[in-house]
């Protein structure tokens, strides 16, 4: 079954608080992802904890990504073509786990994005859809 | 000749090997996490249910795969893979030994069966492949048993369709059964159930939604494997994408696959965790 591309990309951007992984994301945010990618190495982390700054100088990101990833402003990194498990990269080596990381992303504190994972997680009901808003 | 005796599916979040790796399973969070486990460890460790090697599906998480190289289907064929580090060292778990013989067959196999495949051989693992080695097996020396591992992309859209992960299972079966090897096989599907890792929507969890998919693993292969990747996101978070994967599992079972054990709980860390034991015969 072959789906038609444009009504397939207008989909997944038809989702509240999401930022679907397209290509063109993808392309938008290469080198900020490849920068994160970069946290794997242990060498690496060192020198990025030495000086961020300094870090970020060496990747051809834009300065809107460079002064995102200083302020771990994860929702706007996602809107500049990160990926979330690209960033991880960087809040692991922050030391952060995935609900502390996440739920920055949430308006929520850890505390209380917890007690709404305890509680059973967040309803699709009413966020499936931004033009149906169901 | 080699067969297929058991699939198997399982959530792969990362936290769980953190906290096996921590010693923390007996927490009061944890517990219930690791409870739905213990039949299967019970049963995978009787002789009769052993498998010989595990062809397990699953996805990089910007491990082994950065931007550079977006494989949609890739198989190792390598003797042996490290796990990786990815971010805080690499997991303390053994490395995993492939059956590179049986992995060349299979990559043969599926390409003059229309399937394209990458074919890897110097990739480090992370937790998508080696949490459920984890919940299965626990923390021995080694793995028990030959691991083929099998990559999909779900990251980068669009990840292959759902119907295209079942026919892929439907042509790993063929290629199983084609090989002059007398070898039980698991089929492992991994990642899910529902969860959304990012934006303000992050959190979503659909119980419902994952139980009916659950049912459907031996009740309705049709719906499965019809069901449109806007779906996953609207219904299970952008995340519950990597439910597709489950499908190369259930294609490889067979629509008259039984259900041997099920486990579903909410939650683990993000995430909503399932876990499902299917027999291949009815």
């Amino acid at each position: 079954m072959v789906q038609n591309l444009h009504d397939y990309l207008a989909d997944l951007e038809d989702i509240p608080g999401t930022r679907v992984y397209t290509t063109r994301r993808a392309r938008q945010g290469y080198w900020l992802n490849q920068f994160a990618m970069s946290l794997m190495k242990e060498e690496n982390r060192k020198r990025w904890k030495a000086n961020e700054k300094n870090y970020l100088d060496d990747w051809p990101m834009t300065e809107a990504q460079k002064s995102a990833v200083l302020a771990r402003d994860y929702n706007l990194l996602l809107d500049l073509g990160g990926n979330i498990y690209f960033l991880a990269k960087v809040f692991s080596t922050d030391g952060l786990s995935f609900v502390q990381a996440v739920s920055t992303m949430t308006g929520m504190d850890v505390a209380e994005y917890q007690k709404m994972m305890l509680a059973g997680g967040r309803s699709p009901d009413g966020v499936r859809s931004i033009k149906g808003e169901s | 000749m080699a067969r297929i005796t058991a699939g198997i599916a399982s959530s792969h979040v990362p936290a769980i090997g953190a906290a096996i790796d921590l010693g923390r399973t007996q927490e009061d969070y944890w517990r219930p996490v690791f409870d739905g486990f213990d039949w299967t460890k019970t049963w995978i460790a009787e002789s009769a249910n052993q498998p010989d090697v595990v062809l397990l599906v699953y996805n990089d998480h910007a491990s082994a795969f950065d931007m550079n190289l977006i494989p949609t289907f890739a198989i190792g064929c390598a003797d042996q893979f490290s796990p990786a580090d990815e971010g805080w060292g690499p997991r303390p778990v053994p490395i995993v030994r492939n059956d590179a013989d049986f992995a060349w067959h299979i990559a043969q196999s599926l390409i003059l069966d229309e399937f394209d495949m990458t074919i890897i051989n110097k990739m480090d693992v992370d937790h998508g492949l080696t949490v459920p080695l984890s919940l299965m097996f626990g923390q021995p020396a080694a793995w028990p048993c030959k691991i083929i591992p099998l990559a999909v992309n779900v990251v980068t859209y669009p990840p292959p369709s759902g119907a295209r992960c079942y026919m892929l299972g439907a042509a790993i079966r063929r290629a199983i059964e084609s090989y002059d090897q007398d070898l039980k096989v698991h089929v492992w599907g991994t990642g899910g159930m529902s969860h959304q890792l990012q934006g303000p929507r992050a959190g979503l969890i659909n119980a419902q939604w994952d139980q009916r998919f659950l049912d459907d693993l031996t009740r309705d292969h049709a719906r499965l494997r019809n069901i449109p990747h806007i779906e996953y996101l609207r219904e299970t978070g952008s995340e519950g994408i990597e439910m597709v994967m489950w499908l190369i599992m259930a294609g490889a079972l067979g629509e008259s696959a039984r259900e041997l054990h099920r486990h579903y709980h909410v939650p683990c860390s993000n995430t909503a965790l399932g876990h499902i034991v299917l027999s291949p015969q009815s």
